[in-house]
Parts: C-alpha cells; sequence; structure tokens
C-alpha cells in the first residue's frame, strides 16, 4: 500500500540502514523530510502546481516489484554499445560496482556513488544535498527515503570529455527505487551528464529521483534525461539546478515510459549573464500521462533562456506542459523564450500547455506561444504523391515532429541514442530506421 | 493513356470543374492554360488523388484502370507525378531520406530492386547537378528554408529520380527568374520521350518557350473551352484571357489587347 502512513512506516523501518545513517545532519533532514511528507501527503489537484496531475490515487496504490528481473547487463550492453565513457549503474536503487565502468578520469574529479561519498567527503555532500523544504511532497518522499544516486564534483576549469551515464534499472525484490543525484561544477568546468531510466514488466513501481546541480561562474553543465520505464511506472522527479555568473546549463528531458511521469525542473540564476536551454519531448499513448513543471527564474540580469518542449500524444494519454518564468526586479536586460507544440495523433489525446510569466523588470525580452495540432494533410499528401503510402507518410511526419526536439542535442551519440528511444516507441520504426 | 471524359469536381459544395475533356496520349506535351479561378490546380489534385475536392461526375482513366478508385501513391507508383505550385516544407526529415523513400517505393512496386545507400547517392548527385542544385540540399530537411527556385528544383529532381510516365507540372513556372526557368524547363525537356506524357499547367506562355508544348488548352469556369496548337498559347500571350466570357463562352470577336 501506498498510503501515506505505509511509506512513513518503510522509512522507519529502513532508516538504518540507509547510507550515511550515523551522520546526525542527514538523519535529521531526512526526519524533517518524512514529517513534511506525512504533513502533507501527496499532492492533489488543490495544490497550484499540481492542478492537472493529481496524485491522490497513489493512497489507494499498490506497488509490487516484478516478478522477473530486467536482465541488466544485456540492457546496459544495449545501450552502451562500444562507448567507453563513464558508466555508473543502479539496479534497484542501488549502485552496482560490477556493472559500472567508471572509467579513467582527470584529477580531482570526484565520481562516485552517493553512498560512497557520503563515506568520503560528508561536508561536501552535506552541502550539496538540499533541504526538506524543496520542492513539493513528493520530493520530500525522495529526500527521506533515497538509498543512493551519483556524486560528481568537478574541480575548477576541468572539463570531462566524454559524457557521464548513470543507468537506473528496476529489479525483482524492490517496489520502489529512490534517486538523488548531486552535481558540483565549479567554475569553468564543463560535462555532460545522462540519466537513464529503464523498466521492463507488467508490476506497478515507483521511482522518485532528485537530480540538483550548482553550475558555478563560466561553467557549462548539459543534462539529458532519457526516462523508458516499464508501461504500468509511476516515475516522479525533480532536476534543480542554480547558475552562478556566466553559467550555462541545458537540460533535455525526453518522457518516453510509465503511466505517469512527472518532472519538475528548475533553474535559477543567480549571476549575472547566464544562459539555459530547456528542451523537452514526450510520446504518450494508451491512457498515460506526463507532466512537465519548469521554471526558469532569472534573478540576475542578462540571463538568457530557451525552453522549447515537443509532445506527441496517442490514445487517450494527456500531456502536461507548465513553464514558468520570473523575471526579477533588477533582472534587466533578461532574454526569454518559450515554445511548446503539442502534436496530437488522436482524437482523444489531451494536450495542456500553460506559460506563467511574472515580470518585474522593464527592460526585457520575452517570447512565448504554444500550438496544439493534428498531422498536416497538406504534407501527408505531398509524401503520398511520391508513392510513400499513408503509415509510412504519418510514421515519417511523426518523426519529423519529434526531430526538432531530438536535433537541440549537441552531442551527436547521445542524439542517435535518443533517436534510437523514440524509434523503439514509434509503431514501424524500423521502416525509419535509416534516419538515424 | 490518359482519358478524362466529362469530369466533375467541387470543393466545399463549390462546383470548379464543371464538365472536363481531355487525352492525353504517350509522347505528347499539353499545356493547359487559364486565367486565376478556372480550375487548372484543382485538376492537378483530383489527378494525383487529394481527398479536399470531392469528384461529382465524370471519368478518368489510366491505361484502362480507373485512376480516381487509386489510393494516392497507386497513383504515384504507377507512373503520375505532380509537381507541385507549392512545395510542402517538412522540417525534421532529410531530403536524402524523402526522394530514396520516394525512388524506392516506386522501384519496387515496378519489380525493380531497390537502391541501396550508395547507388542511390551517385544517381541523386549526377541528377541534381543536372538541374543545378548543390549537394547541400540532400543534408537539409525537404524544402525548408528553399527559394521559391531552390524548390521548384527540388520538385524537377523528385521528377527525374521518379521517371513517371506522366507528370504533370503545377505552376512551376510561377516565381521563378528566367534563369532558373531555363534550368527547369532543361530538366523537363529531358525527360521527354515517346514513352511518356506532360501536362503543363501555367498562367503565362513564357513557360512554353522553352517546354514547347504539342497541344494547348485553355480552361475557364472548369471547362476546356478551347484547343489547338502552340500558337494559341501566343494567342492568349498576345490578347491575355479577357476574351472569355464570364460563363466560359468565347466572345465571337476577341478584344483589344489587355482588354477587359
Amino acid at each position: 500500500m501506498s498510503a501515506v502512513d505505509t511509506w512513513v512506516s518503510a522509512f522507519h523501518a529502513r532508516s538504518a540502514q540507509q547510507p550515511g545513517a550515523t551522520l546526525p545532519w542527514l538523519a535529521d533532514l531526512r526526519r524533517q523530510a518524512i514529517y513534511r511528507f506525512a504533513d502533507e501527503g501527496w499532492p492533489t489537484r488543490r495544490h497550484p502546481r499540481w492542478q492537472h496531475t493529481s496524485l491522490a490515487f497513489m493512497d489507494q496504490q499498490d506497488f509490487a516489484a516484478n516478478a522477473v528481473a530486467p536482465d541488466a547487463a544485456a540492457a546496459l550492453a544495449r545501450l552502451r554499445g562500444d562507448d567507453a565513457g563513464h558508466w555508473l549503474v543502479f539496479v534497484g536503487g542501488r549502485f552496482n560496482a560490477e556493472l559500472s565502468d567508471i572509467g579513467a578520469l582527470p584529477a580531482g574529479v570526484q565520481l562516485t556513488s552517493l553512498a560512497d561519498a557520503l563515506d568520503q567527503h560528508p561536508e561536501a555532500v552535506q552541502a550539496a544535498f538540499g533541504s526538506a523544504t524543496d520542492g513539493d511532497s513528493p520530493a520530500a518522499l525522495n529526500l527521506a527515503l533515497a538509498t543512493d544516486g551519483a556524486w560528481l564534483r568537478l574541480p575548477l576549469g576541468v572539463a570531462l570529455e566524454a559524457p557521464v551515464h548513470l543507468v537506473f534499472i528496476t529489479n525483482a525484490t524492490d517496489a520502489s527505487q529512490h534517486l538523488r543525484n548531486l552535481i558540483v561544477a565549479e567554475a569553468n568546468s564543463e560535462a555532460t551528464i545522462v540519466e537513464h531510466y529503464l523498466g521492463e514488466g507488467e508490476a506497478t513501481t515507483l521511482t522518485t529521483a532528485a537530480t540538483r546541480l550548482q553550475v558555478d561562474a563560466d561553467a557549462r553543465i548539459t543534462h539529458l534525461k532519457l526516462q523508458q520505464e516499464a508501461e504500468p511506472a509511476i516515475h516522479l522527479a525533480s532536476i534543480n539546478a542554480t547558475q552562478a555568473r556566466g553559467a550555462h546549463f541545458a537540460s533535455h528531458s525526453l518522457s518516453f515510459g510509465a503511466r505517469l511521469a512527472r518532472n519538475d525542473i528548475h533553474t535559477r540564476f543567480d549571476g549575472e549573464g547566464c544562459d539555459t536551454l530547456l528542451n523537452g519531448l514526450y510520446h504518450l499513448d494508451g491512457r498515460r500521462h506526463v507532466d512537465h513543471h519548469t521554471s526558469i527564474n532569472h534573478a540576475q540580469p542578462r540571463g538568457n533562456s530557451r525552453e522549447f518542449y515537443r509532445g506527441l500524444l496517442d490514445g487517450n494519454s494527456r500531456g502536461v506542459f507548465t513553464g514558468r518564468i520570473i523575471v526579477a526586479k533588477d533582472a534587466q536586460r533578461s532574454d526569454a523564450m518559450q515554445r511548446c507544440d503539442n502534436l496530437l495523433l488522436s482524437r482523444a489525446a489531451e494536450a495542456d500547455a500553460r506559460p506563467e510569466l511574472e515580470i518585474y523588470a522593464d527592460d526585457v525580452k520575452c517570447a512565448h506561444g504554444a500550438t496544439v495540432g493534428q498531422m498536416d494533410e497538406d504534407s501527408l499528401f505531398y509524401l503520398q504523391t511520391r508513392g510513400l503510402d499513408d503509415a509510412h507518410a504519418r510514421r515519417l511526419l511523426t518523426y519529423a515532429f519529434a526531430a526538432e526536439a531530438l536535433d537541440r542535442i549537441a552531442l551527436l551519440p547521445l542524439r542517435k541514442q535518443a533517436r534510437a528511444a523514440l524509434m523503439a516507441r514509434l509503431p514501424g520504426g524500423e521502416l525509419l530506421e535509416e534516419l538515424l | 493513356m490518359l482519358d478524362i471524359k466529362n469530369l466533375k469536381a467541387s470543393v466545399e459544395g463549390k462546383d470548379i470543374l464543371k464538365g472536363l475533356d481531355l487525352q492525353v496520349k504517350a509522347g505528347e506535351v499539353h499545356a493547359i492554360m487559364g486565367p486565376n479561378g478556372s480550375g487548372k490546380s484543382t485538376l492537378s489534385q483530383v489527378l494525383a488523388g487529394r481527398d479536399t475536392f470531392q469528384v461529382d461526375g465524370g471519368s478518368v482513366t489510366w491505361d484502362g484502370q480507373d485512376l480516381l478508385a487509386m489510393p494516392i501513391e497507386e497513383r504515384a507508383r504507377a507512373g503520375l507525378f505532380l509537381a507541385f505550385q507549392y512545395p510542402v516544407e517538412i522540417p525534421g526529415v532529410s531530403n536524402a531520406y524523402f526522394l530514396k523513400a520516394a525512388v524506392n517505393a516506386v522501384r519496387k512496386h515496378r519489380g525493380l530492386p531497390e537502391f541501396d545507400a550508395m547507388d542511390f547517392l551517385t544517381r541523386v548527385k549526377a541528377e541534381m547537378k543536372a538541374v543545378g542544385m548543390k549537394e547541400e540540399f540532400l543534408y537539409r530537411a525537404v524544402n525548408e528554408g528553399f527559394s521559391g527556385g531552390e524548390k521548384k528544383r527540388n520538385e524537377v529532381l523528385q521528377m527525374a529520380l521518379l521517371e513517371p510516365r506522366l507528370a504533370i507540372l503545377d505552376e512551376t513556372d510561377s516565381g521563378l527568374d528566367i534563369d532558373a526557368l531555363k534550368v527547369v524547363a532543361d530538366g523537363v525537356n529531358r525527360l521527354r520521350s515517346p514513352e511518356r506524357a506532360l501536362i503543363v499547367i501555367t498562367h503565362y506562355q513564357r513557360l512554353l518557350d522553352y517546354i514547347v508544348p504539342d497541344h494547348v488548352h485553355v480552361l475557364s469556369q472548369g471547362r476546356i473551352v478551347r484547343s489547338g496548337g502552340r500558337e494559341l498559347a501566343l494567342e492568349l500571350e498576345e490578347k491575355g484571357y479577357g476574351w472569355i466570357g464570364d460563363a466560359g463562352e468565347i466572345h465571337a470577336a476577341p478584344p483589344a489587347a489587355g482588354g477587359a
């Protein structure tokens, strides 16, 4: 059972075995978080940030581990191919050293599991850990229950050439997994971090995930999340970035799996001249539901933000996008642009796109737009007059709509991985494989 | 090859084609001219299979088959090609993928082996050279950000690759400067053969200086009101369309050039 009390009891039963359980600050933090969760319960539509996604059903939802675990090694091999890179693998919410291959790292770079980092550098982890008041109640539950995740610390001026891949795979013993990833990028450092969420099976599982990124002055961080959980899964996640002067942060959120997925993605400009890209793509069918709740806080002047979300919605699915942009009173010469475009592949699918602009400065460029549409008949006709049958033409146009989001992924190998993940979802994707 | 009898078509209850007759034989080039709104583009769209137009009567026979009963892609695979007046932009799909998918769909239907990537590139590059397109256009999205002339060249490129038996050029000359017009016309002329037929739809006779037709038809109010040889196009150039009455009738004495 998922009733709030159940989670609270689970917390008390397990807290002594959690990594860092002997650190008083962490034990305190976890207790505050579980109290907050117990107090607030699951968010419902009455909550202003959850108007389109109620989690009230969670009180009655049973979670179970899958009877058979995915073959983690095989899944990893498919994903990884012959990529060298840095690969950290987590199975059932715990770091798996055997499957992981952290690889060679430049001097001073810390890349470990969070559990190891709590042993090795507890003070640094404490500074990055976050507080029990962050986000909404699911974020508090994550803080209380998180068993592991990744720790990445990039020292001043160091660039990681190969992406860091974090792979999260469900197992056959845990009905839920709770992950916390902490990334600290010191000034002028540079890295790309990819989170893969993989699951298989018929059981309803729960994943909560929180990723916190501290992007110091002039650092450049790209974060890509590829959510491919099993169809019955529930996935509740947040990505929180803070950017210092001149920092660049790009987030790509690709949501292809899970019955219900919620991503809260927030970044805040704490220094002048920051730059951010929030790019998203979701594909839904059946009765699935995805909600991206984003916010960009232009707290300091001369920040630049670009936000593009695209949805492909089939069946009775529902895609929700909220794009909040805050421009503080003194954040003059801010430049913000936001778009959300949805392609409805069935009459019963539903898209909600809601910009929320709060602009307190006067010298600001801010543009936003949203579209919801069906497949373009002129384009379909054009392709058919060239000999492509209706099904092939529709697949091609569906792919083309999504490709605009994928093309914003700068690193080609990552773009190819993202394309492959999309193709695996689109009916008849194999016909389009030459596009890869 | 193509036999159109008493073709009637409408869109949203508005009659556009009102009993059109036309016969096209292999090897022939037909020009269809007429004022705006006469039904020229509707004819091309109906032949290609656009379902926004409702066929209300008449028949179109293609090699003894009922063309109007064939799905759009079957018409294309059987050798009917429409060069669009306004080619559609398809962001996210590379021109190379699009061209290869089209060529292979048609080749498969004709019982020819599908091109592999190498064969296709060799072939497409040769054809691109002939229509004056740079190779970079292979790797750009279909028609996206192409100029008017580049889009029309891309249409002619598709036509060359698909090797149709009947090509319909719908105002392929519109928006082209004279150099682009010559390149496009050269591309079309290279396709002329005793097995192939062309229908050139145009408002102006200018294109017909370069693609010389065997037959010229004047379309007005959804009917062909006059047919003749090449000299008819020159006459139209001189006199405009004013000599055709509102109901499509031909005035006994055409007014002076540029009149009413």
